[in-house]
């Protein structure tokens, strides 16, 4: 039985699709089959965050609709075998979504893989809805900025309350906070929310903080995932989240300022 | 291919009969302007009960008066209020094809009137609120332990106690008071049916909006009072009353 996991925010722009390219990279590399699929219907950019636009034949509608089968849509990943991606349609609208539809997609999916991500668009929309319908684990991807913590807010809100499993009365989904572009530079400064003044307001468990990192930009402009950018702090980052997600403890690298070399010898100012 | 017989199609309604309690509006004078003046006083006495209540008006009174009321512009009257008409009865030949001119079914005069006591709003019919309370079953309190999260809004026929935080974003009413341990973000309107008795307890007063039995204050009007001090929120003399604790 596999695990879904949404990765979704509410906002736009925040690093929902960067985080689920760099979380399924970093499951499939640790030996998980994964799939990754992106829900945002009409708007699809995970296939050009993973680097294979150039190999999209069949979409998500296509499955939904029995135009293709889930193996002829499905494309395996050139750098890591255990990774899968399921592309969006770019020509349909998300009307084309249905719950039995993407139901059908996940119980199939579930039979061969250990972890399936699911890219969420912004906002509450179908498409939102129905990435996180059937999840399991949601990372809620926030920047320490005040509408991205109020929608994020909002976000939540519809979890516990739409998901298939509030509605059934199950287990309610596990809650994760990822914190991302957060400079701890500006936080000191008083610019910035702090990990504390999110917390304050979302009272959720933090996964991990990516900090503000040029290696975003870098990763997505040549189609690799930024966790494969082993050097970066981004990266780093996002290879600690998996591992605090798989249960190992690994303390939080990236919410202090780096201490240069004069202040670590004597002490800051 | 293939080709559906007409038996295989499924049935796509049916009909049922239910009773409804719904309020009955008597009219006492033709006078518009009285009539517009006490319903404004009335709906703003408890706004969130009269809020697109449906309505039916009762013209008894007036015809056995031999005063005349056109049914359009009483019609017109109590939408301008929120409420919603659903019909009228007791009006005289004229009044009853007005009202079915407007798509107003005309309901007969002999079904029952039970006094709405226990849910009217006004000083003096307070005091029978209290004992009808009492005679009935307890009112459920609700607790709740979770973050009430932007765009959630929560109803409590009693009390309503929140241990956790209440964000921007979302509402939280109840018919009694409303104690919150958390940070109140949110909105909370505590008394929605009218009762003026009811309090908001907070630990930690950051709320958009307060409000005891419709008479409310806004985030600006709050800032004389500084967040993380617990305050307690009631109604004296039309007006709301926060003390530290």
């Amino acid at each position: 039985m596999a695990r879904i996991i949404v990765v979704t925010s509410g906002k736009g722009g925040v690093g929902k699709t960067t985080t689920s390219a760099a979380i399924a990279m970093g499951l499939a590399k640790r030996g998980y089959k994964t799939a990754v699929i992106d829900f945002d219907v009409g708007l699809r950019n995970l296939d050009l965050i993973m680097g294979c636009e150039r190999r999209v034949v069949y979409d998500l509608v296509n499955v939904i609709n029995n135009e293709a089968t889930l193996n002829q849509a499905l494309i395996k990943d050139k750098r890591c075998e255990q990774l899968f991606i399921l592309p969006a349609s770019q020509t349909r609208d998300k009307d084309a979504l249905t719950t039995e539809g993407v139901g059908k997609i996940l119980e199939e999916l579930s039979k061969d893989f250990d972890y399936i991500v699911c890219d969420s668009p912004a906002g509450i929309e179908r498409g939102a809805t129905m990435a996180m319908y059937f999840a399991d684990d949601a990372f809620v991807v926030t920047n320490p900025e005040v509408s991205s913590v109020r929608d994020s807010d909002r976000m939540l809100g519809i979890l516990s309350s739409k998901s298939r499993r509030a509605e059934k009365g199950e287990e309610p989904i596990n809650e994760y906070l990822l914190l991302t572009r957060y400079s701890p530079e500006r936080v000191r400064l008083g610019e910035m929310l702090s990990v504390d003044d999110v917390q304050d307001i979302l009272s959720l468990k933090l996964l991990g903080v990516i900090p503000e990192s040029k290696a975003v930009l870098n990763a997505s402009n040549s189609g690799t995932p930024v966790i494969l950018d082993e050097e970066s702090d981004a990266g780093q980052a996002y290879i600690d989240i998996v591992a605090r997600y798989l249960g190992e403890d690994k303390p939080h690298r990236f919410i202090e300022e780096k201490k240069g070399l004069f202040s670590k010898i004597f002490g800051s100012k | 291919m293939t080709i559906q017989s007409p038996s295989a199609t499924k049935a796509a309604l049916e009909f049922k009969s239910t009773s409804l309690t719904i309020p009955v509006l008597v009219l006492l004078s033709p006078d518009l302007d009285s009539i517009d003046q006490q319903l404004d006083e009335k709906v703003s006495q408890a706004p969130e009960f009269f809020k697109n209540s449906p309505l039916l008006i009762d013209l008894q009174k007036l015809n056995a008066k031999e005063m005349n009321i056109q049914v359009e512009t009483i019609v017109g009257l109590v939408r301008q209020h929120g409420f919603m008409p659903i019909g009228i009865r007791g009006g005289n030949e004229q009044q009853n094809q007005e009202a079915l001119a407007i798509n107003l079914p005309v309901h007969s005069i002999h079904s029952q009137n039970v006094p709405l006591v226990e849910k009217q709003v006004s000083k003096t019919a307070f005091v029978d609120v209290k004992p009808a309370l009492e005679a009935n079953q307890s009112v459920e309190n609700k607790l709740i332990t979770q973050p009430i999260r932007s765009g959630q809004r929560v109803y409590a026929k009693g009390d309503l106690i929140v241990t956790a935080t209440v964000s921007a974003g979302a509402e939280i009413m109840a018919e009694g008071n409303i104690h919150v341990y958390g940070s109140l973000r949110g909105r909370a309107l505590a008394g929605v049916l009218g009762n003026t008795e009811s309090r908001i307890f907070c630990s930690d007063l950051q709320a958009e909006l307060v409000s005891v039995a419709g008479i409310y204050k806004l985030k600006d009007d709050l800032a004389l009072y500084p967040p993380q001090t617990p305050v307690h929120i009631s109604l004296k003399d039309q007006s709301l009353d926060i003390k530290n604790i």
